[in-house]
């Protein structure tokens, strides 16, 4: 049957199954198959941290949600259009996310008395008619892929079944006017030792194409225009791969080898698998033994002139907490990226929160001020990298770089910098050396400071008549010799903290089309997707909304204050319980309204244009403002 | 990649300073005094911590290295104040972590000679981690634990290797806590070179360090360290002349171990179970001598010779336990990034740079 596509702006596509479905891997490939196709778009990844949950529980229950459209993209969608549930778990935790009238892709197969009591139904909700609301089609995807695959002769029953991913993939293809070239080859290199396995999917990505073609169920096809992006080579990314990859472009700029000390931890640990493959380009990738040995490792290799990373998620971060103290007392640089998950405590592994801010601010014993940046996409991941090891380096400092779970999966359409075109790091080691003592004889101090800068020299071993102690102990100004001496800490902590509030930051741009809006909305990190596409729908609703990013958390931009004032009313939204508000009263005295949510995922837009809706309207004189989401 | 993996040349021992920049072959020769620092050293009066720097300044100068090129780091603790008297690069880090960030130092850095200088509380107690993986890896670098069976700094309280029932401010009832061998257990880490050796004999002292420096590898040296002010007279038993003759046993390759003196000499020969025992020298005709074998590649002889010390100091080893060659942690690590620049065929660029960032899947806009 040939139909002609019909035109959508925008989907959202929803893929749930079993862990061991492969959601994960078909929602990969159908993103590839899309970003080729020009669309912009936005994914979010959401799986159990069990590695293995018992299969067809709700525990158990993976999925991949993908948001494509012809304009841009800042969010993986609320709610999905379609919705793939390979198993009654799938259809059970995810139908309240389904608006009605959705089209939900059921595994018929999959749908048994035992399966259907493993999660609590006691009626196949496909019988009892709770799904009369929504475009139910029912496929025995299973089946129908075991049958496609009956010639296969030397693969068995399971092996073929596992082969329904690529079914699904090739429906879900047909219906919305994907083109799979990218998925075969992706197949053929996987598979490329296995020729019947690679055969069978390949045979079950095309049944799944010709069933959408030949069946009646799905009459109607869809196709979503290219998006209107600035000309360039793209590629998807996720957020993790983007923060590899700007260390190494960093480590290139500046001249250093980029040496990372890590441990394994979720959701962190997809940076360490890049850079360890990455030795062709001079990365060195110390596994430690545990956390503090990671940052450890770093630090030595910083002391010897290398550029030192550490990568962890929160509760590494507490574990890495005094030797953080001890980069700040010694002033190396030092990158030591947080991918924030879900705390306190182990807390939520594979979920996102924006929890460690005061971690990172004030998460140290004594006056130990460290230097903030967040990235507020899966492609910025990349600049900031960048950005971090500047500050670092210039200012011979520890730099936090706060992303999160919901980056660091995430991805989205990236424009491929050119190398030759990315910021210079330059990084002078000193040589000679900087004072004299009383004899008047040539001597090193390296407590000694860059008057602009406040940077103090950084010396690496090797380097002959510079011979130096440093320490963790307070040193006195300019010589580094130990010293308790009561003036000269006062005036280390405020040398230390000036140099870190004096950094250079680029000023707050603030998005006011209107020039006057009553409400000001204020992010950092990954918030930027969420807030700007509920920015949009309350100005097309006619309201009149500010907004602005935060990348630099510490310090903040210069203009700050002034851009906090020129509004009436500041709303920060944030997936903690108010921590940037906290910082921004404190030292702007302005009064925030700070709206919160702590539930692992990534605001919706919805929630979102609720509360500014709420704040605009409390500029109102005639509405009272009350509103549960604000406060 | 179609990488060519670089031979590592393991059949040929290399030395622990091998990669390190020595001085010209007709510079002046360096003296202790090069090596002492301007800052004026602080432990307490008759603390052993003086002479074990005495003797590391006065051996250094025969390493021949250049001075730049050397760096010891120390955690916390009376013995970790030790870089600060050095006229060396160095570090006082934070407590127990030396190791790791030794570890970071020198794999980064193969022209350094690094050092670590440790305690019993900071190497045994909180660093304890960092200590058995570094000697696992076996990293190239040379610990010197200094073991006073105490915590100095602290003031007074008992450590990882205090005797049971040692009465402190934080055990007024005596310590419950077992010892920690030290040599056992660096054993047990895989240590590639464990050694043992005394505050008070400078000779000695000084034959383990150049041994420990030229080792390539992970060179782990206890040194027991008098604490007038804590624990004094801790080792005084291998100390005092008289009582040190029966006691001491004094460690020598391809020699039998013995202890005692002349008529009351003794011999170390294997029992039929394997285990080891001291016999009067006129009973050991006949019977399997041990003789001493560092390079033995198999560790069970010489974590019997640790385990002759059962903490009642009868018997007490003292010398090299083990000293053999296996890869080095930095030299493989470097091993594997140079093989994968090699096997790239040019080195990095831009070029390989805006590849990797591109990858496999990319689209254009126009
Ligand atoms: S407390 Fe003991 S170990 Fe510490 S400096 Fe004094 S004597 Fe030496």
């Amino acid at each position: 049957m040939t139909t002609t596509p019909a035109q959508l702006d925008k989907v959202v596509i929803r893929f749930a199954g079993d862990s061991g479905d492969g959601m994960q891997l078909t929602g990969d490939r159908f993103t590839s198959d899309t970003a080729a196709l020009g669309n912009d778009l936005s994914t979010l990844p959401n799986f159990p941290a069990e590695i293995r949950a018992p299969q067809g529980t709700l525990p158990g229950v993976s999925s991949f949600q993908l948001h494509f459209a012809d304009h841009d993209v800042l969010t993986p969608g609320d709610s999905p259009d379609v919705l793939v549930a390979m198993n009654p778990a799938a259809l059970k935790a995810n139908l309240a996310d389904v608006p009605r009238g959705a089209t939900i892709i059921v595994n018929t197969d999959e749908f048994s008395k035992r399966n259907l009591s493993k999660v609590g139904y006691t009626v196949s909700p496909l019988e009892d008619g709770s799904l009369e609301s929504w475009q139910v089609k029912p496929v025995a995807l299973t089946s129908i892929t075991v049958e496609a695959l009956a010639e296969f002769d030397g693969l068995t029953r399971k092996e073929k079944e596992r082969a329904k991913n690529m079914f699904a993939l090739g429906l879900l293809s047909w219906m919305f006017s994907r083109t799979t070239a990218g998925t075969e080859a992706f197949l053929k290199s996987k598979f490329a030792d296995q020729p019947e396995i690679l055969a069978a999917n390949l045979a079950a990505l095309y049944a799944g194409l010709h069933y959408g073609e030949t069946t009646e169920e799905f009459a109607v096809r869809y196709e979503v225009a290219p998006a209107a992006m600035p000309p360039g080579t793209y590629r998807n990314i996720t957020g993790n791969t983007a923060l590899a990859y700007g260390f190494i472009a960093a480590s290139h700029r500046s001249g250093l080898p980029l040496v990372l000390g890590s441990y394994p931890i979720t959701p962190a640990s997809d940076i360490l698998h890049v850079l360890s493959s990455q030795k062709r380009h001079n990365v060195m990738t110390l596994q430690a033994e545990d956390e503090i040995a990671g940052i450890g490792m770093a630090l030595g290799a910083a002391f010897g002139g290398a550029l030192g990373l550490t990568t962890t998620s929160g509760p590494g971060v507490a574990l890495k907490s005094e030797t953080i103290g001890l980069a700040v007392s010694l002033e190396l640089p030092l990158v030591i990226v947080d991918v924030q998950r879900g705390g306190p405590s182990t807390g939520l592994p594979t979920k996102t929160e924006q929890s460690d801010l005061l971690q990172a601010m004030f998460g140290r014993n004594g006056e130990s001020p460290v230097p903030i940046v967040a990235p507020q996409s899966p492609a910025d991941c990349f600049d900031i990298a960048l950005e971090a090891v500047r500050m670092a380096t210039v200012y011979r400092t520890p730099v936090f770089v706060l992303s999160d779970g919901y980056l660091a999966n995430g991805s989205e359409p990236w424009r491929i910098p050119a190398v030759s075109e990315l910021p210079d790091i330059p990084v002078d080691f000193t040589t000679e050396p900087n004072a004299q003592d009383d004899d008047g004889n040539a001597v090193f101090h390296p407590y000694l400071r860059d008057s602009e800068t406040l940077a103090r020299p950084w010396a690496v071993p090797g380097t002959p008549g510079l011979e130096h102690r440093i320490g963790g102990i307070e040193k006195a100004n300019l010589t580094g010799n130990i010293s308790y001496d009561p003036d000269n800490h006062d005036l280390m902590v405020r040398l230390r903290a000036e140099k870190v509030a004096g950094i250079e930051v680029p000023d707050l741009e603030v998005d006011d089309p209107s020039g006057s809006a009553d409400v000001l909305v204020l992010g950092w990190g990954s918030t930027y997707g969420p807030i700007a596409a509920a920015t949009r729908e309350t100005r097309s609703l006619g309201m009149r909304v500010a907004r602005a990013h935060l990348r630099h958390l510490n310090p903040f931009p210069a203009n700050l204050g002034e851009v906090l004032r020129a509004y009436p009313r500041v709303v920060v939204p944030e997936m903690n319980t108010g921590q940037l508000a906290l910082l921004l009263r404190a030292a702007y005295l302005v009064d925030i309204q700070s709206v919160t949510q702590v539930r692992g995922l990534p605001f919706t837009t919805a929630e979102l244009v609720q509360a500014l809706t709420t704040a605009v309207d409390a500029g109102r004189p005639s509405v009272s403002a009350t509103n549960g989401a604000t406060r | 990649m179609t990488s060519t993996p670089q031979s590592i040349d393991l059949g040929m021992p290399r030395s622990g300073l091998a990669d390190v920049p020595g001085l010209a072959a007709d510079a002046t020769k360096q003296t202790k005094k090069d090596f002492t620092s301007d800052q004026e050293v602080r432990w307490c009066p008759g603390c052993g911590d003086y002479a074990v720097l005495a003797a590391v300044q006065g051996f250094l100068p025969d390493l021949g290295l250049r001075r730049e090129n050397i760096v010891f780091v120390s955690g916390i603790g009376c013995s970790s104040r030790f870089p600060y008297y050095l006229d060396t690069y160095g570090m006082h880090s934070i407590h127990g972590r030396a190791p790791s960030i030794a570890t970071g130092l020198a794999t980064s850095r193969p022209d350094l000679s690094v050092w670590v200088v440790t305690g019993d509380g900071d190497a045994l107690s909180i660093g304890g981690n960092h200590l058995i993986h570094a000697l696992r890896r076996n990293v190239n670098i040379t610990i010197l634990l200094f073991n006073n069976k105490i915590y100095g700094l602290t003031k007074g309280q008992y450590s990882p290797t205090s005797d049971p029932g040692t009465i402190t401010k934080s055990s007024p009832a005596g310590s419950i806590d077992t010892p920690f061998n030290p040599v056992s257990l660096a054993l047990g880490a895989e240590a590639s070179f464990v050694a043992r050796t005394m505050d008070s004999d400078r000779a000695h002292l000084t034959e383990v360090l150049r041994q420990a420096a030229e080792h390539r590898g992970a060179a782990f040296v206890e040194i027991y360290q008098n604490c007038p002010i804590f624990n004094d007279g801790a080792f005084q038993l291998i100390k005092d002349r008289d009582s040190q003759a029966a006691r001491l046993v004094r460690l020598v390759d391809g020699e039998p171990v013995t202890a005692g003196l002349e008529d009351s000499r003794q011999v170390l020969v294997r029992e039929p179970n394997g285990s080891v025992v001291f016999v009067p020298e006129a009973e050991a005709s006949g019977r399997p001598v041990v003789v001493h074998d560092a390079a033995d590649p198999n560790p069970t002889a010489a974590f019997a010779l640790s385990r002759l010390d059962d903490g009642t100091m009868t018997h007490v080893p003292m010398g090299v336990f083990r000293n053999i060659d296996r890869p080095t942690y930095d030299d493989l690590v470097r091993d594997q990034v140079r093989s994968a620049v090699d096997g790239a065929g040019r080195p990095a660029d831009d070029a390989s740079l805006d590849a990797l960032l591109r990858g496999s899947d990319t689209w254009t806009v126009t």
